[in-house]
């Protein structure tokens, strides 16, 4: 059965897994400065918040926009955890995972509660009640007691030492591929992604909706919130102004540069844009900063169009990377062969000619099937 | 006191009708949330300040922003949502959310973050029932009033707006019947758009400030408008805008509420959706398989 297993399935554990191994190493040595320890938790909390907003947009196809929001209520109740945690356990992984759940927890029942009007709204509507969602979580926690969450100035978060604060939100973001995955290619994932195809075929073949957008909410939001806790002890301090509606395009334009459903296009299109942005942080000051924005806004744009309009189906279908390396390795495919693969069902010939049935020998076949 | 409150809910109200009259047209023909309106305004806001700056006079510079932001609300559906057209209603949504962003990058790239002075000038007030009423108050009310009921004839008897209506209602029999589908969506954003630049001068007679994020918020708020009125009925828009005007006004009046103004209105909308999402004079369509 060894063959059996598709390498694809792994790929992101294995590209996660060497790439944690390798900077804890780096780290260990500390031949990894601040600024890098920095940017590696940004990719992390970047790929956590774009893989599970693609749960939602990718595979619920609904759209979120108040990622964001989710993320603000995490980053704040686990901060504010943590603060409280200090005085008892101290500067230690305790506080940290204890915050890392509290966070996540209240997060993901805001997730809930956002989901609850998914079960009746969808399209538009729902991407408004998101957007709303967002705006009022970010102005109950901008305008709340200063003595609570610091109100305008900002939360103050303990200081975790960077070397082992990145790894762990490098296994938390392990943890999320894991669950995400796992579901995605369940029963459960086909039920959700049969929800986004057709909702009504969906429930009348007695897939259970309500369930299903609920859970798909709740587990975004509980990610969101962990990344949200993350983002508070890697920056330490947090404002409200942060957690805008653009951070929540930002999160979509992360998910929609890695291919929508694409659970590998989004961790590389978060480390690719997190990096770039970094990068051009230092060299685009100013007035220039705003190119990114454009950048971004074209990305958007330029790639929703390519991926999905009608009239570019024909140019897709001819210079997908899978048929362009098809051609140039000019791999004659046995069209039997083809029904692995669930895409290319419908080039399955379906047409036997009728000497094929009356000289197929079944017997001859289940021997084979012995032998093998 | 109340009245000045209702005064100035009412001066809002107009603007958000006003937007909302444009979103609730385009989302009743062509089907899809514009989210680039609150840009559009934006858009043609800095083109009202850059023709003031440069003729001096309000009024042209209020018929060119006019007509350069039908231009770009056309050119926009031809860009960002012609060649979605067919596909799923998520991948057009976010292709908005892109426009919007879009727009409002270049405009900063091309402006800068500085806020602009658009200076259009007092237009003086006038007293009623013992009450200082300023002018540009009542030309905004009156205005959308005024839009709201020619618009309405124009969708309802011209020949034009009852292939908008048949658009709206099924856009592949409108298409056997001869109806140029593409021409009538291009010309419901020219309109949508025109009144995004009206509301976009009002807006800046009220507060002459302009950044590039002028209209992110009121488009937001005046979807809202939209919703609570119904999305898709003119009247509806009027009359959610005005709503959500007075609303708005009065919970800033309230030292306890006025931080959390934002929140309530979203709060608003969310409960309009929940309990009726067909708004106070939508109507309301099942889904079908």
């Amino acid at each position: 059965m060894m063959k059996n297993i598709k390498w694809k399935h792994y790929v992101n554990y294995i590209i996660v897994g060497i790439a944690t191994i390798i900077f804890t190493i780096l780290s260990l040595t500390s031949s990894l400065s601040s600024s890098s320890l920095y940017a590696l938790e940004k990719i992390a909390i970047a790929i956590i918040l774009t893989v599970s907003l693609s749960l939602v947009v990718g595979f619920l196809g609904e759209l979120s926009l108040g990622h964001a929001g989710f993320m603000c209520i995490g980053a704040y109740l686990g901060g504010k955890a943590a603060v409280l945690l200090e005085p008892v356990f101290g500067n230690t992984i305790m506080t940290l995972l204890i915050a890392l759940i509290i966070g996540a927890l209240i997060a993901a029942l805001f997730g809930f509660v956002i989901g609850l009007p998914a079960l009746r709204l969808k399209g538009d509507y729902l991407a408004i009640v998101t957007l709303a969602f967002g705006e009022i979580t970010r102005s109950l926690f901008m305008n709340s007691d200063p003595e609570l969450f610091g109100g305008t100035l900002g939360l103050e978060t303990p200081r975790f030492d960077r070397n082992y604060l990145f790894i762990i939100a490098f296994i938390i973001l392990f943890i999320c591929l894991i669950i995400i995955q796992n579901i995605i290619r369940s029963k459960h994932g086909r039920a959700i992604t049969a929800i986004r195809d057709n909702e009504i075929a969906a429930r009348s073949i007695g897939i259970n909706v309500t369930k299903y957008k609920l859970m798909v909410f709740i587990i975004a939001a509980f990610f969101a919130g962990m990344a949200g806790v993350l983002y508070s002890f890697s920056n330490y301090t947090i404002q409200s102004s942060t957690f805008d509606y653009n951070y929540s395009i930002e999160i979509l334009v992360m998910v929609v540069l890695g291919g929508m459903g694409n659970i590998t296009g989004s961790i590389l299109s978060a480390t690719f844009l997190t990096i770039l942005d970094i990068r051009l942080q230092t060299i685009l000051t100013g007035d220039m900063a705003v190119l990114q924005d454009v950048f971004r806004s074209l990305i958007l744009i330029v790639f929703i169009i390519y991926n999905n309009a009608e009239r570019l189906r024909p140019f897709r279908e001819k210079y997908n990377l899978k048929s362009v390396w098809q051609r140039i390795t000019m791999k004659k495919k046995d069209p039997n062969k083809d029904q692995d693969d669930e895409h290319k069902w419908d080039r399955v010939p379906t047409k036997i000619k009728m000497d094929e049935i009356l000289t197929l020998n079944v017997n001859s076949q289940e021997k084979e099937d012995k032998d093998d | 006191m109340f009245f000045e409150t209702l005064i100035n809910g009412l001066s809002s109200g107009g603007t958000y009708a006003m937007i909302a009259l444009g979103y609730t047209m385009v989302y009743g023909i062509a089907k899809m949330l514009n989210f680039a309106h609150g840009d559009i305004i934006m858009v043609s806001a800095y083109v009202l300040f850059v023709m003031i700056s440069l003729t001096g006079q309000p009024l042209i510079a209020l018929i060119i922003s006019i007509i350069f932001s039908m231009i770009l609300g056309v050119v926009i559906e031809k860009l960002a949502y012609k060649p979605l057209r067919g596909s799923s209603p998520l991948a057009v949504l976010i292709s908005a959310i892109g426009m919007s962003y879009l727009l409002q990058s270049l405009v900063q790239m091309i402006f800068g973050t500085a806020p602009k002075m658009v200076v259009i000038g007092d237009l003086g007030s006038i007293t009623m029932f013992g009450v200082r009423i300023p002018v540009y108050i009542l030309l905004t009310l009156v205005c959308t009033f005024l839009i709201m009921v020619l618009l309405s004839i124009y969708i309802k008897y011209s020949k034009v707006g009852r292939a908008m209506i048949a658009v709206s209602d099924n856009r592949d029999a409108a298409m056997l019947m001869g109806i140029d589908v593409n021409k009538i969506i291009a010309l419901t954003f020219a309109i949508g758009s025109a009144l995004a630049a009206v509301a976009g001068f009002f807006m800046m007679i009220k507060s002459p400030s302009l950044t590039n994020t002028l209209g992110a918020m009121p488009g937001i708020k005046a979807f809202t408008a939209a919703v609570i009125g119904g999305i898709g009925s003119i009247p509806g828009a009027m009359v959610g805008g005005i709503l959500l005007g007075v609303i708005e006004a009065f919970s800033f009046r309230m030292p306890m509420i006025a931080p959390y103004t934002d929140a309530i209105e979203f709060l608003i909308l969310i409960i309009i959706l929940l309990v009726k999402p067909s708004g106070l004079l939508g109507k309301m369509k099942r889904e079908k398989v």
